[in-house]
């Protein structure tokens, strides 16, 4: 007997008295009406409290913010599917710091670590808890390009945002790669001393859009 | 083939591998409460973590019905396994994963070891997981010629120092920063030998030492908080970045994974990630958790690999009053609580799993009838902390009674009469398995008063329960058991309800 047939096999023996357990009750929270403004606040709130810098800014205003957000970058990466108009400031117009990532044209591990910044944008955030997913489409990219570069900025439409995480998993695609981000990397392990940034990136920066 | 096995009664078949401790619970404990570092460090540390969930469990309104959710999902998981384990299996191959399945430790360790030497390679990197540690996949690499370098600070700091972890969320807890530097100093290729001891510069230099790993792996290994069966989707909760690196650098990956972490839905991801980080870390969200669904082409790892292990878990499955010990998810809240923990920390549980949680899962994946192992269900005060802690409401003392049982009704062949301790275990059994009867034995509770001196301490008591004050003094019980002061309390109550009318 092969070992799956022999594992099935004794899990059936162990569950000879054949239990039935209760149903699952789903009271817990499930939805919400939280406005605009207060979910804005919310995740504002939770990102700063995990020590990443958070940009609330309208649309027309977005591309200067990148241009801002990375202008110590010696060099940055972004996914091929990033938004042409999100480029558009002057001082990443035709920016030679850029290096874009893209199916067939990708950016090998060496050459991410010697690219300092990251631009991408998220699926969807969750306010509650401060959390940013990312879901490996078009406009968020490989999940190594927002994984070694040191300095990740990452850009939250106002339309993604949720109060809770019941409401956000039904607008992800489980079977995508999926990250999820709420601040930096950090590390308590030292006499729970906390310290940003170990392995991941060690700068969050989060522009969140309103109008998107 | 499996049809005819299936249903077939069969004797449980226990676990192996680091499992099992080496020296009795109570000269284990007795030993670790002469180190006053560890006290020390331990007690800032579950205060710590228990203030901080406190906080972080208190701002969500319905955190008993997502708990009430989770222990059900996990009794549903329980029931259902073997219908789970299949699907989850269909979805995970479907998107090019390749599972393999281990009955034990040793099976586990030789799947992994021949997958790494396929990929012609000697070096892994390796993300923090229990899995990994109960089958002592290390120790086994390391004979096979491999090198497994662990990626969580804390984890690392352990293995360089030729250490053993104390917790299972900071398991180098017991460690404070001048040890953690002499470490580095002594075992970290090209440290700046100027290294000091602020937390900062430490946790960098480790980022230094990792980076190039990193960066050059060719095969990680890790663990897995949870699996989909819907989708064939894993999950791993990190902080650091390193399981991130480990789980999307490398061309081939390998996770380890018990049978016990399916999860049914991609819905229930909604009620375990918010019942995991707030009562791990006291956090509202760990900073990073991944999620991997088989193989995406030209994102991650290629080469895929699960292998789902036993050892144990289908003998603690056999157990119909212990097999909710499997629900757990390894959040530690039990631990932070537990006050004999506080004082012996995890070295004196001599397994991979310690603290209240420890102390029935070991017993239960080896057999009570395992040498000193039957010494665990003895590590408690049956305070109940852990049960309240514990997100998904694993009653831990009413499985450390059962188990106390099991362990008195095990030996009695070997004996001719009842040993003192059997009788006591009896008694407990008898006294927790109704509030009736612990409310019989309660009234008993004036004769200890007697037993106390004028400190209201009983310095001794007679007999084996001499054992426990051994190393320490016991307060004295009050002199009315707390169910005859409800009683009276709210009898008091009704009648002042009754006046104001
Ligand atoms: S038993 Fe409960 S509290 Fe303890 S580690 Fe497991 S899930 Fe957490």
């Amino acid at each position: 007997m092969g070992a799956k047939e022999e594992i099935l096999s004794r899990i059936s023996s162990a569950l000879r008295d054949a239990p039935v357990p209760a149903p699952v009750p789903r009271e817990y929270r499930k939805t919400s009406d939280m406005e605009e403004s207060a979910l804005i606040e919310l995740l504002v709130d939770r990102l700063e409290d995990y020590k990443a810098h958070v940009n609330v800014v309208d649309a027309a205003e977005l591309s200067a913010t990148i241009a801002e957000r990375l202008k110590d970058a010696t060099s940055y990466v972004v996914p091929h599917g990033i938004a042409g108009e999100w480029l558009t400031n002057a001082a990443l117009a035709n920016d030679a710091r850029r290096r874009v990532d893209a199916p067939g044209a990708v950016l090998g591990i060496p050459e991410l670590d010697g690219t300092d910044a990251v631009l991408t944008s998220s699926a969807v955030s969750i306010a509650e808890s401060g959390t940013i997913v990312l879901d490996g489409t078009g406009d968020q990219g490989r999940r190594a390009i927002s994984l070694v570069p040191d300095h990740h900025v990452c850009v939250v439409p106002v339309s993604t945002i949720v109060q809770l995480l019941p409401e956000a998993l039904p607008r992800m695609d489980i079977t995508r790669p999926l990250t999820w981000i709420s601040g930096p990397s950090a590390t308590s392990d030292i006499e729970l001393e906390r310290v940003e940034g170990v392995h991941g990136p060690r700068q969050l920066d989060v522009i969140i859009v309103k109008g998107l | 083939m499996s049809g005819v096995f299936m249903g077939m009664p069969s004797l449980p078949v226990f676990g192996d591998g680091n499992l099992h401790i080496d020296e009795p619970f109570p000269a284990a404990a007795h030993r670790e409460l002469g180190n006053t570092q560890m006290r020390a460090n331990l007690r800032h540390a579950t205060h710590t973590i228990r203030d901080k969930r406190i906080k972080v469990v208190g701002e969500l309104p319905d955190w008993e019905e997502l708990r009430d959710a989770g222990a059900a999902t996990k009794n549903q998981v329980m029931a259902n396994l073997p219908a789970l384990l299949e699907e989850f299996e269909k979805n995970f191959t479907a998107r090019g994963g390749i599972i393999h399945w281990a009955r034990d430790a040793d099976e586990a360790n030789r799947i992994v070891s021949d997958l790494i030497k396929e990929q012609d390679t000697t070096e892994v990197v390796k993300v923090k997981s229990m899995a990994t540690q109960e089958i002592g996949l290390n120790e086994y690499l390391e004979e096979q010629g491999i090198s497994a370098f662990e990626t969580d600070l804390a984890e690392l700091i352990v293995q360089l120092g030729h250490d053993k972890p104390s917790h299972i969320l900071v398991p180098a807890i017991h460690k404070n920063r001048t040890e953690v530097r002499d470490i580095f100093l002594a075992e970290m290729p090209n440290v700046d030998p100027n290294l000091t001891d602020e937390p900062r510069l430490l946790a960098m230099a480790a980022r230094e030492h990792l980076r190039r790993k990193f960066l050059s792996a060719k095969v990680a290994v890790s663990g897995a908080n949870f699996a989909l069966a819907d989708s064939g989707t894993l999950a791993v909760v990190e902080s650091e970045g390193n399981g991130r690196m480990c789980l999307t650098l490398p061309e081939t990956l390998i996770t380890v994974m018990g049978i016990e972490k399916l999860l049914p839905a991609k819905e229930d991801l909604e009620v375990f990630m918010q019942l995991l980080p707030r009562s791990s870390t006291g956090e509202r969200m760990n900073p990073y958790t991944s999620l991997w669904t088989g193989v995406t082409e030209g994102d991650g790892p290629q080469n895929v690999h699960l292998v789902m292990l036993d050892n144990g878990r289908t003998a603690a499955l056999a157990d119909k009053y212990g097999r909710t010990a499997l629900n757990c998810i390894r959040c530690s809240a039990c631990m932070n609580v537990c006050p004999v923990y506080e004082r012996t920390g995890g070295h004196a549980y001599g397994s991979t799993y310690p603290g209240p949680i420890g102390a029935i899962l070991s017993p239960l994946l080896t057999g009570i009838k395992s040498e000193e192992n039957s010494s665990l269900p003895y590590a408690s005060s049956l305070c109940g902390a852990c049960f309240d802690a514990c997100p998904v409401k694993i009653n831990i003392p009413e499985i450390l009674v059962h188990l106390r049982g099991e362990d008195v009704d095990s030996r009695r062949g070997e004996k001719k009469l009842p040993s003192q301790m059997d009788l006591m275990m009896k008694g407990a059994q008898w006294a927790f398995s109704s509030g009736k009867n612990l409310g019989l034995l309660e009234k008993g509770l004036p004769l200890g008063k007697l037993a106390a001196g004028q400190d209201k301490k009983i310095k001794r008591l007679p007999g084996i329960a001499a054992g426990w004050t051994q190393s320490r003094d016991i307060p004295a019980p009050p002199s009315q058991s707390f169910r005859d002061w409800w009683k009276k309390e709210h009898q008091s109550e009704a009648t002042t309800m009754k006046q104001e009318k």
